[in-house]
């Protein structure tokens, strides 16, 4: 999706079409994960496609999801403290 | 651009126009990321046509591939909400 420029400058924008476009850019990155998601997780969990998705496959993508997610707050948090230590080893 | 002095019928029309090239752009990506998937799983040695059982492969890939799409999106919504009331 193109660059939204929603904080006004020289682009006028009603409060009303503001808000509709803040939500249709939320949308469209929540979209954007689920096919991301979608990606990385079929080809974790998905061997042969059969004639329906059986329930291993689908407790894997479930699984997937959350563990995608719990990794991606774990690096996060890590990366934080690793930074807060060596700043405060600096000073 | 200024878009202060639109009519209530434009500003309508506009947002309908929003939601249809999202939808399209949407429609493309699960296109692009079917096709890409489902011919590394079902066409192996590309031969001359794609054969019966390549076909029937594929459009099986594609029914479960949506199956898995529509079961992630419910788990991610899912974790976007119980994230949220934490």
């Amino acid at each position: 999706m193109a660059d939204l420029d929603l904080s006004g400058g020289d682009h006028k924008v009603d409060s009303e079409l503001q808000e509709f476009l803040l939500v249709e850019k939320q949308r469209a990155q929540v979209n954007a994960q689920i096919h991301e998601f979608n990606d990385i997780c079929w080809d974790k969990c998905v061997d042969k496609p059969g004639s329906k998705l059986d329930s291993r496959t689908e407790t894997c993508l479930n699984n997937c999801v959350d563990r995608f997610i719990d990794t991606s707050l774990l690096i996060t948090n890590r990366l934080a403290q690793l930074i807060q230590k060596q700043s405060s080893g600096l000073s | 651009m200024d878009l202060t002095n639109l009519s209530g019928t434009q500003k309508d029309e506009l947002m309908s126009q929003v939601r249809q090239q999202m939808m399209i752009a949407n429609t493309q990506e699960l296109l692009g990321k079917i096709t890409e998937k489902c011919f590394k799983k079902c066409v192996n040695k590309p031969g001359q046509e794609l054969d019966n059982s390549e076909q029937k492969c594929i459009a099986m890939c594609m029914d479960r591939y949506m199956d898995s799409y529509n079961l992630i999106s419910r788990a991610y919504t899912r974790r976007l909400t119980q994230e949220s009331q934490r």
